[in-house]
C-alpha cells in the first residue's frame, strides 16, 4: 500500500463513524459532502487531468438527478435500474455535447460547454409536463430499503467510494497519463501519434457519467429536483470547490467540497450574505493559494521535509 | 394561428432594437477588454448594475435640479469607471500572467462580492428612475405609441458606436489599443506604457457598462440580479458577433435583441432555449463569430 493510501484510512474511519455520533446534522452534511466530492472529482478529470475548463458541468449532475427521479416516479422503474439509467444518460449527453466541444479550445471550449448547459437548463425549465418546470420535480421516491438517512448515508458512501476507486484507477492508468500529457501540451501529444480529440472526448464522457451518478443520489437525497441545479451558477460552484481543494491532486476536490459545504452551512446560519464570503474566499484563493488547500499543504510538507 | 398586427410587430421590433442598444453598450466594453487584455470579464454586468444603482442614488440627491437625470447618468457612469480602474489597478493587473481560468474566476468572485454589496447598501427592493421631463410621452407610429426616450436610445446607440469606431481606427490611442490586442510585448518594447494603456482600456469598458446601466434605469426596474441577466446575454452577443470584433458586437446585439423581441411572440416557450442554440451553432460552425477575425485556435 502506498503512503497516500495509508493516509486515507483515518478519513475513511471518520466518514464511517459519523452516524455513530448520532448527530443528524453531521449525517446530512456528510451525505452532501460525499455527493459533491464525487461531482467535483468528476469535473477535475477534465480540469486538472486533461486541462479542459468546462463551464457547464452541472448539466450532467442535473441530467443524472432528473433521469433517476423521472424513471422512478413516472415510469415506476426500480431504483437500481433508474440509477444505472442516470449514469448512462449522463454519459450519452456528455458524448453528444463533448463531440462538439472538444473541437474547440480554451475560452471557446468553456463558452460552448456553457451554451449547451444553458440549453439543457432552458429545456428543463420550460418543459413543465415532464420536469415540473421552475416549480421543480417534487416527491422523488426514496427506495424502500434505503429509507433511513443513515442507510442512505452508507449507500452514498459505498457508491462514492467505488466511483472514486474506479476514477483513481483511470487517472493512474496509461490512459490517465496520456490525459496529463494532453494537458501539458496538446500539440506535442498529437505529434507522437495520439488522437487528442478522441482522448479528450473519452475523458468528457467519463466525467459526464461520474457527474450523473452523484446527481442521481442528490435528487433522492433531497426528495426533489429543481432546474436550478442545471443553471450556470451551479457549474461555477463546483468549479470553485474543485479549485479550492486543489486541481493537481486526486482527492483535492473532495477536500474543496467538504470545506465549502461546511463553511456554507456555518455562514448561512449567521447571515444571508454567503455570496460575498464565497467571493472573498475565491479571490484570496486565486491570489495567494493558486494550488488550492491540498496544493498548499503539499508545498508546506515538502518545505518541512527539506529543512530537516 | 392568426397573424399579429404589423404595427404591433413593428413596435415589438423597436423594443428589441432598444434592448439591443443597451446590450451593445455592455457587450462592446466586454469585447474591448477581451480583445486587448485577454480577460473575459464576468464582472462587466456588475458594473452595469452599479451604474443603474448609482444613477438612482444621484437622481434622488439632485431632486429638482435642472437636467438631474443627465447629470446623474454622467456622474454614475464615471463613478463606475473609477471603480473599474481600481479593480484593474489593484487586483486584475496581478493576474495577467496567470492562466485564463484564474482571471475568469476572479471576475466571478467580483460578481458575487459586488452583488451582495449592492444588496447590503440598497436592499433587495426594486427602484425606478423617472425619465427626463423632455422625453416623457410617446410618439405615434402607425396606430401604436412608442416612448420618446426609447427613440433617443435607439439613436444614441449608433452614435456611441460610431464614436468608438472613430477612436479605435483614427486616433493615436486607438492605434496603440489595436497594437496591444495583437502583441503586447512588442508594443512594450517599443516604449509604449502598456500597463497604463490597459488601465485606460478598462476605464473605457467600465465607463460604457456604467453608462449602459445609467441609461437603462428609466426603462427597466433596478433590481438585484440585473447584473447576471445582462452578462449572460452580453456573452451571447460577443460570441455570436465574434470576441474582440467591434462590428460583430453590433451585429450580435441586433440579432439577440430581435430574437428576444420577436422570438417571444413566435415561440414563447422555446425562445429561452433558442438564443443558446444560436450561440452553440455559431460556436460550432464559426467559433470566431460571425464577423470575428479567424485566429489559429
Amino acid at each position: 500500500m502506498s503512503k497516500e493510501n495509508w493516509l486515507l484510512i483515518p478519513f475513511v474511519l471518520l466518514i464511517l463513524l459519523i452516524p455513530v455520533s448520532g448527530s443528524r446534522f453531521y449525517v446530512f452534511l456528510g451525505t452532501d459532502i460525499l455527493i459533491f466530492g464525487l461531482f467535483a472529482v468528476s469535473l477535475n478529470l477534465l480540469l486538472g487531468y486533461t486541462g479542459l475548463v468546462s463551464f457547464g458541468h452541472a448539466t450532467y449532475f442535473g441530467i443524472g438527478a432528473y433521469t433517476c427521479a423521472l424513471l422512478m416516479k413516472k415510469a415506476s422503474i426500480p431504483f437500481p435500474l433508474a440509477f444505472a439509467g442516470a449514469g448512462i444518460l449522463g454519459g450519452i449527453a456528455a458524448l453528444i455535447i463533448g463531440f462538439f466541444c472538444v473541437r474547440l479550445t480554451k475560452v471557446y471550449f468553456a463558452m460552448l460547454t456553457l451554451a449547451f448547459s444553458q440549453i439543457v437548463w432552458a429545456i428543463a425549465f420550460k418543459w413543465n409536463s415532464l420536469t415540473g418546470g421552475d416549480t421543480g420535480f417534487i416527491g422523488v421516491p426514496f427506495p424502500q430499503y434505503l429509507d433511513s438517512k443513515i442507510r442512505f448515508y452508507y449507500f452514498t458512501f459505498a457508491v462514492v467510494a467505488v466511483s472514486l476507486f474506479i476514477l483513481r484507477k483511470v487517472v493512474n492508468s496509461p490512459f490517465g497519463r496520456i490525459l496529463t500529457t494532453i494537458r501539458e501540451n496538446p500539440e506535442r501529444t498529437e505529434f507522437i501519434g495520439i488522437n487528442v480529440k478522441l482522448f479528450q472526448l473519452t475523458a468528457f464522457i467519463l466525467s459526464g457519467i461520474f457527474a450523473a451518478i452523484p446527481g442521481a443520489l442528490f435528487g433522492i437525497f433531497n426528495n426533489n429536483v429543481f432546474p436550478d441545479i442545471l443553471f450556470w451558477p451551479a457549474s461555477a460552484e463546483v468549479l470553485i470547490m474543485t479549485i479550492l481543494g486543489g486541481i493537481y491532486s486526486f482527492f483535492g476536490p473532495v477536500v474543496g467540497a467538504a470545506v465549502l459545504l461546511f463553511l456554507r452551512m456555518q455562514v448561512t446560519s449567521y447571515t444571508q450574505y454567503w455570496p460575498v464570503i464565497l467571493g472573498m474566499i475565491l479571490a484570496l484563493l486565486l491570489f495567494f493559494f493558486p494550488g488550492g488547500i491540498v496544493g498548499f499543504l503539499q508545498t508546506r510538507l515538502t518545505l518541512l521535509r527539506g529543512n530537516r | 394561428m392568426s397573424l399579429p398586427d404589423p404595427s404591433f410587430l413593428l413596435i415589438q421590433s423597436l423594443n428589441g432594437l432598444t434592448y439591443a442598444m443597451f446590450l451593445f453598450l455592455i457587450a462592446s466594453g466586454l469585447s474591448l477588454i477581451f480583445g486587448v487584455l485577454g480577460i473575459l470579464n464576468f464582472a462587466h454586468g456588475s458594473l452595469y448594475m452599479l451604474g443603474a444603482y448609482f444613477t438612482h442614488q444621484f437622481v434622488s440627491l439632485f431632486v429638482d435640479a435642472p437636467g438631474q437625470f443627465w447629470w446623474a447618468a454622467i456622474l454614475a457612469s464615471l463613478t463606475v469607471a473609477v471603480i473599474g480602474v481600481i479593480i484593474e489597478r489593484f487586483f486584475l493587473c496581478h493576474l495577467y500572467t496567470r492562466e485564463q481560468l484564474y482571471q475568469l474566476l476572479f471576475t466571478y468572485a467580483l460578481v458575487l462580492i459586488l452583488s451582495d454589496f449592492a444588496k447590503i447598501i440598497w436592499g433587495t427592493g426594486q427602484f425606478s428612475v423617472s425619465r427626463p421631463a423632455i422625453l416623457n410621452g410617446a410618439v405615434p407610429i402607425l396606430d401604436q405609441y412608442f416612448p420618446k426616450y426609447n427613440i433617443i436610445i435607439i439613436l444614441l446607440g449608433p452614435c456611441i458606436a460610431f464614436t468608438f469606431w472613430f477612436i479605435i481606427l483614427r486616433t493615436r490611442w486607438g492605434r496603440k489599443i489595436r497594437a496591444a490586442a495583437l502583441d503586447r510585448e512588442m508594443l512594450d518594447s517599443l516604449g509604449v506604457n502598456v500597463s497604463r494603456l490597459f488601465t485606460v482600456v478598462f476605464f473605457i469598458g467600465a465607463w460604457m457598462a456604467g453608462l449602459g446601466g445609467a441609461l437603462v434605469s428609466p426603462v427597466s426596474a433596478i433590481v438585484p440580479g440585473m447584473d447576471v441577466e445582462i452578462i449572460v446575454n452580453a456573452f451571447i452577443v460577443v460570441v455570436i458577433g465574434g470576441l474582440g470584433s467591434f462590428w460583430g458586437t453590433f451585429l450580435g446585439s441586433l440579432i439577440v435583441g430581435q430574437v428576444y423581441a420577436l422570438g417571444i411572440l413566435a415561440f414563447p416557450r422555446l425562445s429561452l432555449a433558442f438564443i443558446y442554440v444560436l450561440m452553440a451553432l455559431v460556436l460550432i460552425l464559426r467559433p470566431w463569430g460571425l464577423l470575428g477575425r479567424r485566429l489559429q485556435r
